[in-house]
Formats: C-alpha cells, sequence, structure tokens
C-alpha cells in the first residue's frame, strides 16, 4: 500500500441559500484555496474527481460545467461520482494506490436552496415501493429516533445535548451556518416537526463546498510539513429497505470501522457525518469510540450540511487538526442515503 | 400490443425507434403487473448566478454581453463566470456581436417538440463579432440548402414590448449582405 495523505484542505463558508452565485461560481474560490494552500497549479494535479448531484440544483449536467472552476486545459484526467465528495476522495486514494498518478484534487459542493430537499432527497428511494409513497428525509429520520428512544438508546434530552454541544463548538468554526446554541432545556421547548424531532435534531440545509488535494509519499511530504495520512478507509452499505434494518444500530459503520482500523490506536477527535442528532449516538456505538475522544470539534454536520460535501468535509477538519498539531489520530465517517444507509470510515493520522 | 401500452418513448415517428413488445418471463401468471406509473416532479426556484444574470439582463436590451479571460483576453458567451480554460473568474463585461458567422450548422429533417420551426429547418453555431466560443440558433428567412459556414448573420429579436430576460429573445438569425468570412479565418471554431 501507498502511504497517501491530505495535504490541503479548504472550504466555503457555507449558507441556507447563496443567492448570487451558481455552483461553479460558489465553488471556484474553494478549488482554487486547496491548491493555492499548497502552492499547487491544476498541471501538478494527477487526477481531479469531484462529489455532486444534478437533482439539488435541478440542472442537468451542472458537474461538467463545474469543471470551468478547475482550468480544464490542456485535458486532464477527471472523474465524478454522484454522491458525497468523500466519495470521490475514495476512488482517488484508489487511482494513487493503483499508481496512476501521485497527486489528486478531491471537491464536492452543492446548492440545495433552488429545491425543497427534504422532497428530492425522497428520490433516493426504491421507485417501487417506498419512492411512490414520497416520505422526506426528516420523516425517515423521525421513524429511526422513535426506534431508538423506543429502545430505550437515547432520549429526546441526549439528543438536544448533542445538538447543543455541536452549535457552541461551530461558534469556532467560521464555516458554520448554525453556530452558537439556546441552552438544552430551552432547545427541548421547541415544537416537534417530525415527532420526535425538533429543529435542533436536524441539520440545516446548506448551500457549500470543500476541495482537498491528496498527495502520495514524498509529495505529501513537500506539499505539508504534516500531512495527514489516511491509514484505513472502507465503505460499506445497509440494506436498501428500511424494514429490513436495524434502524438503532449501523452494520455498515461497524464493519467500515474495523476493517478501517478504528480500534488500532488512540483516537484523539472523530467527525462524524450523522446528520440527524440521534444518529451520533449510533455512530459512537459502532466505531466503538470511548469517552475520551472529542466528537464533531468542527461543530459537524448539525452546523453546517452542504449535500455531497459534508462527509468530505469530515475528512477535512479532521485532517486540519492533524496538519495543524492539535490532534495525531482521527477518525472521519461520511454517509449517503436515508437513516445511514452507507457509510464510509476514514482513519487519519500525523507522523509523531 | 397489449391495449395499455400508451408509453410514448421518443417523439420520433413510429418506425425510427418504436415501443418494444413487452415481453414476460416464462412461469409468471397470466396477469402479470407490466408497468406501474409513478409521477414524480420536484420544483426548483434556479439562480443563473451572477455572470449568467449579467448576459440575460443584457439580452433584455437587445445586447449580447460576453465576459473576458483575465489571462488570454478570450471572450466568453454566453458566460458562466470563468475561463473554462484557466478556470480563473471573468471580471470583465464586453459586448459581443450581435452580428455574427455561422460556423457549423445542421439541416433538420425531423423536428422535435412544439416550438420546432417546418422543417426542413436549420440550425447553427454562430459565432458573434469579437467572441471566442458560438452560440446556438436556428436559420431563418432564406432557402434551408443556402445555408454555409462562414455566412454572415444577424439576429433577429422579438418585438420591443416582447423584450425579457431571456435567451428567447432572439427569434432566429439571418443572413446579412456581407461577403463569406474564409474558412480559414474560423479555423479552432469549427
Amino acid at each position: 500500500m501507498r502511504d497517501v495523505a491530505i495535504v490541503s484542505v479548504a472550504q466555503s463558508v457555507h449558507q441556507r441559500e447563496l443567492k448570487a452565485k451558481n455552483e461553479v461560481e460558489m465553488i471556484q474560490p474553494v478549488i482554487h484555496a486547496a491548491l493555492d494552500g499548497i502552492g499547487a497549479k491544476i498541471a501538478d494535479i494527477g487526477f481531479t474527481v469531484s462529489g455532486s448531484s444534478d437533482y439539488l440544483q435541478g440542472q442537468a449536467f451542472s458537474f461538467v460545467m463545474v469543471l470551468d472552476a478547475v482550468g480544464a486545459w490542456p485535458p486532464i484526467v477527471e472523474s465524478h461520482v454522484e454522491m458525497d465528495g468523500a466519495w470521490a476522495l475514495y476512488e482517488a486514494w484508489l487511482k494513487i494506490q493503483s499508481g496512476h498518478c501521485d497527486t489528486a484534487l478531491v471537491f464536492g459542493y452543492s446548492k440545495a436552496s433552488p429545491g425543497d430537499l427534504p422532497r428530492t432527497l425522497s428520490r433516493q428511494l426504491d421507485p417501487y415501493y417506498y419512492g411512490p409513497l414520497w416520505p422526506d428525509s426528516v420523516a425517515l429520520a423521525g421513524l429511526q429516533a422513535r426506534a431508538m428512544i423506543d429502545a430505550g438508546k437515547i432520549t429526546e434530552a441526549e439528543m438536544a445535548e448533542i445538538a447543543h454541544r455541536s452549535r457552541t463548538a461551530a461558534s469556532a468554526n467560521p464555516n458554520a451556518q448554525v453556530r452558537g446554541s439556546a441552552s438544552v432545556e430551552e432547545l427541548l421547548e421547541a415544537d416537534y416537526i417530525s415527532d420526535p424531532l425538533r429543529v435542533h435534531d436536524c441539520p440545516p440545509i446548506s448551500d457549500g463546498g470543500v476541495a482537498v488535494v491528496l498527495a502520495a509519499g514524498d509529495r505529501a511530504r513537500e506539499w505539508a510539513d504534516r500531512p495527514a495520512w489516511i491509514r484505513g478507509i472502507d465503505h460499506r452499505i445497509d440494506s436498501h429497505n428500511l424494514g429490513a434494518r436495524d434502524l438503532t444500530a449501523s452494520s455498515s459503520l461497524r464493519i467500515a470501522g474495523g476493517r478501517a482500523g478504528v480500534a488500532d490506536g488512540k483516537v484523539d477527535i472523530a467527525e462524524l457525518h450523522t446528520p440527524f442528532t440521534h444518529q451520533e449516538k449510533i455512530a459512537v456505538e459502532a466505531l466503538g469510540l470511548g469517552a475520551d475522544v472529542s466528537i464533531n470539534p468542527s461543530g459537524g454536520p448539525l452546523a453546517a450540511n452542504p449535500m455531497m460535501a459534508a462527509g468530505l468535509i469530515r475528512l477535512g477538519e479532521v485532517a486540519n487538526r492533524i496538519m495543524d498539531g492539535s490532534a495525531d489520530r482521527g477518525v472521519a465517517t461520511a454517509t449517503s442515503g436515508h437513516c445511514l444507509q452507507q457509510n464510509l470510515v476514514a482513519v487519519l493520522e500525523g507522523e509523531r | 400490443m397489449p391495449a395499455d401500452n400508451d408509453r410514448v418513448i421518443s417523439t420520433l415517428p413510429e418506425g425510427l425507434w418504436s415501443a418494444p413488445e413487452p415481453s414476460v418471463p416464462a412461469g409468471l401468471d397470466e396477469d402479470p403487473v407490466l408497468r406501474i406509473r409513478v409521477p414524480a416532479s420536484l420544483h426548483y426556484t434556479y439562480n443563473p448566478g451572477t455572470a449568467p444574470s449579467r448576459f440575460l439582463r443584457g439580452l433584455a436590451e437587445k445586447k449580447i454581453i460576453g465576459e473576458a479571460c483575465p489571462v488570454s483576453g478570450d471572450v466568453y458567451v454566453p458566460p458562466r463566470g470563468l475561463s473554462p480554460l484557466c478556470g480563473l473568474p471573468t471580471t470583465e463585461q464586453v459586448e459581443v456581436g450581435p452580428n455574427g458567422t455561422v460556423t457549423s450548422f445542421c439541416v433538420v429533417h425531423i423536428g422535435f417538440g412544439v416550438n420546432a420551426p417546418p422543417t426542413p429547418f436549420v440550425t447553427a453555431l454562430i459565432l458573434p463579432d469579437g467572441a471566442a466560443i458560438s452560440l446556438y440558433g436556428p436559420i431563418q428567412e432564406m432557402p434551408y440548402d443556402e445555408v454555409r459556414i462562414g455566412m454572415r448573420v444577424e439576429p433577429v429579436w422579438v418585438d420591443d414590448d416582447q423584450l425579457t430576460a431571456s435567451f428567447e429573445n432572439i427569434k432566429w438569425w439571418r443572413a446579412i449582405d456581407e461577403p463569406d468570412v474564409a474558412a480559414e479565418l474560423l479555423r479552432g471554431h469549427m
């Protein structure tokens, strides 16, 4: 296996609705900030890959138009996944592992504001049984939260505490959308939106993006004083059929975490792409994270959740803390689908 | 074909691409569910962005406004806000055309959709004067078989009281009385 590291990270200031700019205008400064941060040019990049979904903005082939932001001339080696940018990073990692390149630019982005996101996300469901019923993403997460409460795995107060901790942590994150929090007691006074979920249990709807540069071996050491080495990475998927899963646990996270080697060393921080409060507890259990692990120090997806980017942002937030020396080893997850259906787990580590 | 086989798979006439015969695997009962109808619609409030908005607002004044690459000076139209070659934001707005040169064309014999002109008609790529890339549009007011690469054209706008911030303001393009541009001068645009 080749040593591959994240050496540069940039993200947008996430917001509910970025009115003035289209997707390519939104992501261009982010891509260039990731490259400029290490003095790299697109010509230094062996492979470019992005994660996005045309359903979100409602524009066909928007990912092709976004290549304008890269400066794809002379022609570049490029790919795209209709998934969170974390899976684009996985593709780039494989490309580097297979020896096709030594460096990669990975980005993920979306504008969810043009559409009705919970309704758009219902199109992820199968076309015969669930799809025709149009269940929205918040209602489905509510089913999961209800099942957890009923199983005695979490309480509404614990969920509010997770929201409070995340939003408070986001106060120190200039890119976050929801910064600072009312008290747990005040949060619990709010009305339900999909019982048992209140607004604070749900991620904000965000426009935004993230870009990351990967490099192998010595190239990574040239570009970063302390590269964030990817020590393990794995992704797994649970059944598409919500009725066939135990919604109170995550087999895919448990297996991916095991194969990524989460338990092979001390974990300082974990950035978990668990968009709903109760899902954090599922992830902590599935990954076997102890009480000493700092969870979502950036504020996590409860503070900003740009679709197709929020997972890659988790890897970026861990990488930033390794590169700046505030953490030595961290775990990042990315999720896709309803109720934590599909999950990617990465373990990042700095040299000591 | 079964009576419920009312699916339209193409706007093209019957015989070019026709609907396939539904096949039922052996062993299924005699009354299979061949299809279900699942109407799906998603609604968007789409914002074209900064540079495309400038372009669309220009069209409302019968102006074609491109944006220049900060490195090469090439003017892109319609603009997307970036130079696709270097990835940098375009900063300078440049009015191009309105006259232009045909860089390629296609004679359409089977029209799609209700708004297609009577066939045969010509769609073309038109390089507005001063622009680095071509626009797409139909050519009318002349026999379709006399359109040629290098031909000089001008836009035909909707009536002034019909102008909106829309590319549809240009109804079509028509020939103007100027000599053709030599093909060598259009190299890179064809």
